[in-house]
């Protein structure tokens, strides 16, 4: 029974780490349509600044549990600072084009954003593990685990009603829905759809910077760290359904569940049971978890 | 528009004509070009292939100035100016293979030093092979490159992986741990498969009636280990044996220390040498630390050693840990079978069979020690190699009861592979 | 729109190269080779393209390729090239043909990613595989051509030309394709899926076909890049490698059938000279130049030859 619960807690905070790397990539593509490859490049972003913010508020002796605030603000910062200008400025030229060709455009992105971040501060790796120790440990189920956990499971929670919330009861939110269901149409009626692209690709970026944020206390923070989070967010999005954010979440607590049941009683399969699962789920709903119900032109 | 694609055209067709005609080497003959190939960008950067090439970069100048202690003090390698053609290692196995022989046949190198990663180093060597260019193999650890029929250019300068993780194991008997069960902790690819092989064979050996716990085989680069390590504690085991490196390795020492799996377990961290002064104190006292080979602060004490330390740390202001110190020891086992070949040669520029030649059998002193190229008909060298444990004194990190092991104790003779000879119970 | 080539054109494109192959420096030859395995892989992504359709997973064939080259070659040491080429071809095919039922259902991005998604399963099971090397993968002994070993210093010239010849045979072939009337069903089945069923054409029956085809595509493929390299590894089957032929199947455009050669080999050239100009700065360079081909020249490298012939 133990070990159960010890596989949940494990599958639920890895979830939560999904879900928060995975959901700004669905709000972007929902959006705007667009498969974001840079995505892992922000979530490095968000790692590399807020580490570096991080490691000032504390040699400057602020107090340590506003820290949580100052990776929050990193975050933001990283996301807002770097993301509009590439929209504004690159991206709004190519949409008419395919959705392929803004693909490329993003995975030329990714591979400048590598090269940049290593320009910037250098193949060393930062360490900035203060906010994950302040916190301490908790027990359960026999077991001991780090309370930074629980803040994880928050923020993941936080994040995903704030969006909910966002979508469904503000008027923005509202404009928001009508643009990722049609965005002439959605112009003819007078939205302003170039500020809510920059606004939606600002908060996209924002996101996964944030992700990368919560996450640089727990690891140390090396260039290469983006590479593999853009193929696990891609796996969650896409089996979750690409633009539901609700299909976000529940994948990410299959993947998560199934992954922790997987470590604990067959880790030889880790390797692959998170694209496994997204195989089995796309067989049986090939548009994904919940996919929006799109029009079909004729 | 037009003008500008107009531009495009003659600006890519000017990149294609100039790099199918141009004459890249300005070959003048006292020169002697070295390729070195290390991993520049992606995770390997920052722990191994940026150290290694900063050690590379400072022997070379070293070298060149004629300001490196006897044996290695005429100036470059036997007079002729040493330059670098350097090269990043990442990339797909194609990729390494074309920019090998593009070193090769386009950059005219006379020998290449480098490979991290096992999988390029046995792509590359049959390469070298058919180019018949001395290939100094300087960190990869792969026994299967000698394994798999004669080489004669291609060689290794230091131990491969299998006399770290059978160190290990020697280790945890010499200080007598207790070992009834062990986990471990391994990347999932061949690393990690194969040091856990090797450390799994080396325990039924010497803990007889021991059993395994759990082989946890996160994904490279996985980064995230919450669960890997719910599983490790319920596991109870009372040896962990890990070879994750890099970030992965300090992301796991960050995420298990506080959990206490270092309070229930002697945990062993193969490659540990390399986040040890990084992470001075996160690692809780006692853990197990090697740095696959006789490296960084396990190096024997010598005048070679204190120097080498001295001018590295006053270069770069970190310490060299032990991809530098492999680094350095290949290119130093290349100078002296260069120097060794052109003196036997009248002065004159020895050919590569002649350096070949040289270098088989060799004894070359390091910073790392005294490493001899007696296996695989010479190519292969061995060194001892060394394990400690971790305490922090007075905030410092040292290693105590550091313990070495001879080359004979911990790598398989000619003739075997590593599997069977740790089944046979290491037979000499 | 792909033109289509003639076979006047194509040998006398071909024969001057194969002529000065003996003459090249042995690095070009094996650039050329490289080029010519990753535009074979770009010739059935192209074809993808037609029918609006992108494979993130190409990778997978070229892996399954490159593999059963290896495994025959290296386990049961059974080396005659065109044997080996074939038996590569007809196992990317067989797999295509068993996962295009599924996939051939899907469309847009969900191809793509469902495409991914098999590469990857595929990587995973490779890097786990100890008996097939792991991630280390494993070297493939030198290959015979009826029976004739080449002496050391012909190797590079005899692999250059099965791989011009086989790459000869496939463009007459997909030629041939675009040509007929399932080949301009792609171009319908792009525009408007529903009207070409309405008018009798099955899209799932010809995207299945695609889908067969450039899988043996990237299967022969694969067969000459491990040939040529004569190492093979997992990473083949890595969602990088995908990117790196989507890139230059961009990079050529679909105005040609030799469109992506060409793509092939400019990204060949770029690729050695990032790394030889700035080895810290290698995928900057690649990254830039990537969107300076997209947005000043978004239907691809071969749209130079036509500007050029317009502005007569």
């Amino acid at each position: 029974m133990d070990q159960f619960l010890v596989v949940f807690v494990d599958g639920i905070n890895y979830a939560a780490w999904l879900f928060l790397s995975a959901v700004g990539l669905t709000l972007i593509y929902g959006v705007m349509k667009i498969v974001n490859v840079a995505h892992g490049s922000f979530y490095s972003l968000g790692a590399y600044v807020s580490a570096t913010v991080v490691g000032l508020w504390f040699r400057y002796g602020f107090d340590p549990y506003l820290s949580y605030l100052a990776l929050f603000v990193a975050a933001l910062l990283a996301g807002f600072v770097v993301g509009p200008p590439i929209e504004r400025f690159l991206l709004r030229y190519q949409y008419d084009k395919d959705e392929v060709v803004i693909l490329l455009i993003t995975y030329g992105l990714f591979l400048i954003l590598e090269d940049v971040i290593k320009l910037i501060w250098g193949v060393d790796p930062y360490f900035v593990s203060e906010p994950y120790e302040l916190l301490g440990n908790f027990e359960f189920a026999s077991m001991t685990y780090p309370s930074y956990y629980i803040l994880m499971v928050v923020l993941a929670l936080l994040v995903g009603l704030t969006l909910m919330f966002v979508l469904k009861k503000t008027q923005f939110g509202r404009m928001l829905i009508s643009v990722i269901h049609d965005r002439e149409i959605s112009s003819a009626m007078g939205i302003n759809v170039g500020k809510i692209f920059i606004l939606t690709f600002g908060a996209g970026c924002s996101l996964a910077a944030l992700a990368g944020a919560f996450t640089a206390p727990t690891i140390s923070v090396t260039p290469g760290l983006g590479v593999e989070v853009i193929v696990l967010s891609f796996a969650v999005v896409v089996t979750g359904g690409l633009g539901s954010m609700a299909g976000v979440a529940l994948a990410s607590i299959i993947m998560g569940l199934v992954r922790a049941f997987c470590i604990h009683f067959a880790p030889e399969l880790e390797l692959f049971v998170i694209f496994s699962v997204m195989a089995l789920v796309l067989s049986f709903r090939p548009r994904g978890l919940f996919s929006l119900a799109e029009s079909r032109k004729i | 528009m037009k003008f500008i694609q107009g531009l495009s055209v003659s600006l890519i067709s000017t990149f294609i004509a100039s790099s199918a005609f141009s004459q890249t080497a300005p070959v003048a003959p006292p020169e002697v070009r070295i390729g070195v190939v290390t991993f520049l960008s992606g995770p390997a950067a920052s722990p191994f292939g940026v150290p290694a090439r900063n050690a590379a970069e400072l022997m070379i100048e070293q070298f060149n100035a004629g300001t490196a202690p006897a044996p290695y003090n005429q100036k470059g390698f036997g007079g002729s100016n040493i330059k670098m053609v350097l090269i990043d290692e990442n990339g797909s196995s194609t990729s390494v293979v074309t920019e090998f022989r593009n070193l090769i046949q386009r950059e005219k190198v006379d020998m290449v030093v480098g490979y991290i990663s096992s999988g390029n180093c046995l792509a590359i060597t049959p390469v070298a092979e058919e180019l018949k260019t001395i290939t100094l193999l300087f960190d990869c650890g792969t026994p299967r490159i000698f394994e798999e029929g004669k080489k004669d250019y291609v060689f290794r300068a230091s131990n491969h992986a299998t006399a770290d993780s059978v160190g290990a194991a020697l280790y945890l008997n010499s200080l007598k741990i207790k070992a009834k069960n062990y986990g471990g902790i391994n990347q999932n690819y061949a690393w990690g498969q194969d040091s856990w092989k090797d450390f799994d064979g080396s325990m039924k050996v010497l803990f007889p009636g021991s059993s395994v716990t759990t082989s946890q085989m996160p994904k490279l680069f996985a980064g995230q280990y919450s669960g890997e390590i719910s599983a490790l504690l319920s596991s109870k085991s009372e040896v962990i044996h890990t070879s994750l490196w890099g970030g992965d390795l300090e992301a796991f020492i960050l995420q298990s220390a506080p959990r206490g799996l270092y309070k229930s377990s002697s945990v062993i961290l193969t490659t540990g040498e390399t986040a040890m002064f990084r992470l001075a104190n996160k690692i809780p006292d006692g853990t197990i630390i090697g740095a696959r080979g006789p490296y960084g602060v396990l190096a024997p004490k010598s005048p070679l050693n204190d120097w080498y330390r001295a001018t590295f740390t006053d270069r770069y202001n970190t310490a060299p840990n032990y991809t530098s110190y492999q680094m350095t020891q290949s290119i130093m086992s290349a100078k002296l079978a260069w120097e060794k070949a052109q003196a036997a040669n009248n002065g004159a520029r020895p050919t590569a069979e002649q350096v070949a030649a040289a270098m088989r059998g060799s004894t070359v002193e390091g910073p790392g020690g005294v490493h001899k190229f007696a296996l695989s008909n010479g190519h292969q060298a061995v060194s001892e190699t060394a394990y400690g444990r971790s305490k922090l004194v007075k905030g410092a990190m040292t290693l105590v009861d550091v313990k070495r092991f001879t080359a004979d104790q911990v790598m398989p003779p000619d003739g075997i592979k590593s599997e069977d000879w740790i089944a046979k119970g290491f037979k000499k | 729109m792909t033109q289509q080539i003639s076979l006047k054109k194509l040998t006398l494109l071909a024969l001057p190269l194969l002529v000065a192959s003996p003459w090249m420096p042995q690095w070009m030859l094996f650039m050329v080779t490289i080029a010519m395995a990753n535009g074979l892989v770009g010739l059935g992504l192209m074809l993808f393209l037609r029918a609006g359709l992108v494979s993130f997973g190409q990778a997978l064939y070229f892996c399954v390729g490159a593999y059963t080259t290896g495994l025959i070659s290296h386990f049961f040491k059974f080396n005659e090239v065109l044997i080996l080429l074939l038996l590569s071809a007809l196992a990317s095919g067989v797999l295509a043909f068993a996962l295009g039922f599924l996939l051939a259902k899907y469309r847009a991005i969900f191809f793509g990613l469902l495409s991914l998604a098999f590469s990857m399963i595929l990587y995973g099971l490779l890097a786990k595989s100890e008996a097939l090397g792991s991630t280390d993968g494993f070297n493939i002994p030198a290959v015979t051509l009826m029976g004739w070993l080449p002496p050391s210093d012909l190797v590079r010239v005899s692999i250059l030309w099965v791989a011009f010849i086989t790459v000869g045979i496939c463009l007459i072939f997909i030629n041939g394709l675009i040509r007929s009337p399932r080949g301009l069903l792609l171009t319908a089945i792009r525009d408007n899926e529903i009207r070409t069923e309405y008018m009798g054409g099955s899209a799932r029956k010809t995207i299945h076909l695609i889908y067969v085809i450039a899988g043996v595509l990237a299967g022969l493929g694969g067969a000459i890049a491990a040939i040529a390299v004569g190492h093979i590894d997992p990473t083949m089957a890595f969602w990088t490698t995908s990117g790196e032929f989507i890139f230059i199947t961009i990079l050529g455009g679909i105005g040609s059938v030799l469109a992506p050669f060409l793509g092939a080999l400019v990204f060949g050239v770029i690729h050695t000279l990032a790394f030889s100009n700035s080895p810290n700065t290698w995928q900057l360079l690649i990254g830039s130049t990537l969107i300076f081909v997209i947005l000043l020249l978004p239907d691809g490298l071969w749209s130079l030859t036509s500007k050029f012939k317009r502005v007569k």
